[in-house]
């Protein structure tokens, strides 16, 4: 369940405790003022079967939140005393899930008397994967089981220049990946599951390709890819093998796009599926193409985490930024775009 | 394919690279789709083919439906080449920041005006950016980039087209995406008259309702 210890704290630094509930993912994170996270704990609600349940995976969540924010404690050596300000995840994601999250961070604020901050999960996937690269002004390929999208900071803002049509990157893969009876474990995602099966699949099956300028459309080549598994023709493993290089040459597709239209120096993977290494390897390929660095985020650091949330709450934290509690309700889908990066000049 | 003389990289896109040659005495702009090395070899000639053979055929019927395009000289499939003519002018996407409110609500018109000469045709382009459309010198737009275009008359397809529209404005031209976008779709209307526009403007929203995340979705 720990995932990441770094340095030791320094007497002298403030903390932030970011609470991370978007969906299925509860994790607390606790972080310094200058970026160490001394705490990273992550505690997943996997379904018996089928997907995501939000009122399950909050009631998951509400289950364990105590043991998780102790083992946080505990990791980070620090007291709650000792804490400067509580960030959460405010949106987008599942209602009850994010309620859950933001019921905690809201009593904790309170019973500490310490200021409270609504991060957005998006920009967080995205300053962690900073933090943890020392990328400076990326353009961001951020994909998992919610979101696939192509961003970068301009004016004041993280702009969004291609993303999916219908359905999330991670969620293509989740559901495929379940649709063929493969299991999902502790510490294996079925996204790993499947990136096994594909590595050893050499055999190309045709599967819809859908790019739309800088966006793309995944659920006609789900739905194609079901279909077949369903027929029985071909091998498991060179179905994922299929699904696997269709939809990254999509996404890669359309970076590569945003890349060459932004003409930005640097690219940054991120979210879940980022720790996917065909992934990695196109991606890092067309950054190469265009001079441009490659980064990826760290694994304790691509799935959902707590410790993003709180390095994002000292960012925000530390330009001005606090939630008030009457104005700390959850912004289901609150949007990349809509958020103001004030920490960014 | 006939010679050529020393090519000018031109522009290196995602897609193709643009270069600019001499080619029988005269000025010309030859795109070349590369391979892509982090495609599968196989899944990648079948795309490049595909592009290269469609976007000609794409580039000529939208001249037919009224919309400026640059001509094509010859295309090369076995090297996924294509030699067109070279339009002298500038990308609307530079123009746009640099000009009057007045005549950027002029050129969006007018681009609106030939998005919707396209839809009424049954085209859509694939790729409506600002970087894909440009001003010559006797004030003619010319669109280009037609490699994911289609030919459809589908609502849906053409509420894809303009939603992409909309996003590079948004994305590239935020601060007045708003009124561009606005004099884009007054301008759609002129050639697809009041209830077209109403039509596709529904399509817009119901696609932007189905992606992730969209605050118009429902009431919180």
């Amino acid at each position: 369940m720990m995932l990441k210890t770094m340095k030791k704290k320094r007497a002298d630094d403030s903390y932030c405790l970011g609470i991370e509930s978007t969906a299925d993912d509860f994790g607390i994170g606790i972080c310094t003022f200058e970026g160490e996270a001394l705490a990273n704990v992550i505690s997943a609600y996997v379904p018996e079967e089928g997907g995501i349940h939000p009122r399950e995976a909050a009631r998951h969540h509400a289950e364990v939140a105590d043991k998780v924010l102790e083992e946080a404690f505990a990791e980070s050596r620090i007291r709650p005393r000792q804490l400067s300000v509580i960030a959460f995840s405010q949106g987008p994601g599942l209602g009850p899930c994010l309620r859950t999250g933001a019921t905690i961070a809201r009593a904790l604020a309170s019973y500490l008397g310490i200021p409270l901050v609504g991060v957005n999960h998006s920009v967080a996937h995205i300053e962690i994967g900073k933090l943890a690269t020392g990328a400076k002004d990326p353009l961001t390929l951020y994909v998992s089981g919610g979101n696939t999208m192509v961003a970068a900071f301009d004016s004041g803002r993280y702009r969004v220049f291609g993303e999916t049509l219908d359905i999330a990157l991670g969620n293509c893969l989740d559901v495929f990946a379940r649709e063929a009876g493969l299991k999902q474990k502790r510490g294996l995602s079925f996204g790993a599951a499947l990136e096994k099966l594909a590595a050893d699949g050499g055999t190309l099956i045709r599967l819809p390709y859908t790019v739309k300028g800088m966006d793309m459309s995944l659920s006609g080549l789900l739905t194609a890819s079901v279909s077949l598994l369903k027929k029985g023709k071909y091998k498991l493993e060179y179905l994922c093998y299929s699904l696997q290089e269709n939809a990254f040459s999509m996404v890669t597709e359309v970076t590569e796009r945003a890349l060459a239209h932004t003409e930005k120096k640097e690219v940054l993977l991120t979210g879940g599926v980022a720790a996917n290494k065909r992934l990695q390897s196109m991606i890092q390929e067309i950054a190469g193409e265009h001079d441009s660095k490659f980064s990826v985020v760290p694994r304790e650091f691509a799935l959902d985490n707590g410790a993003m949330i709180a390095w994002t709450g000292v960012l925000a934290y530390t330009h001005g930024v606090v939630t008030p509690i009457d104005e700390s309700f959850v912004k289901l889908r609150w949007r990349l775009e809509k958020v103001d990066v004030s920490w960014i000049k | 394919m006939d010679k050529v003389t020393e090519p000018v990289l031109l522009k290196k896109g995602a897609e193709a690279s643009l270069f600019l040659v001499d080619w029988h005495d005269k000025k010309v702009v030859m795109k070349k789709r590369l391979p892509k090395k982090y495609r599968h070899p196989k899944l990648d000639e079948e795309i490049r083919t595909y592009r290269t053979t469609h976007e000609p055929e794409l580039m000529h019927e939208a001249k037919k439906a009224g919309v400026a395009t640059p001509t094509i000289f010859l295309v090369d499939v076995k090297n996924s080449t294509i030699i067109m003519q070279f339009i002298e002018g500038n990308q609307i996407k530079q123009l746009l920041g640099n000009v009057s409110k007045m005549e950027r609500e002029t050129l969006c018109l007018k681009i609106g005006e030939l998005i919707g000469r396209l839809h009424e045709y049954g085209l859509v382009h694939g790729d409506l950016t600002t970087s894909n459309m440009i001003l010559d010198a006797e004030g003619n737009i010319f669109f280009v980039d037609f490699g994911l275009g289609e030919k459809t008359n589908e609502l849906e397809a053409k509420g894809v087209d303009l939603h992409l529209m909309k996003r590079a404005l948004q994305s590239t031209h935020f601060q007045f995406a708003e009124e561009c976008f606005s004099a884009v779709m007054r301008g759609y209307s002129k050639i697809s008259g009041g209830t077209g526009m109403k039509n596709v403007l529904d399509k817009i929203r119901e696609i932007e309702r189905r992606g992730r995340y969209i605050a118009e979705r429902r009431k919180e």
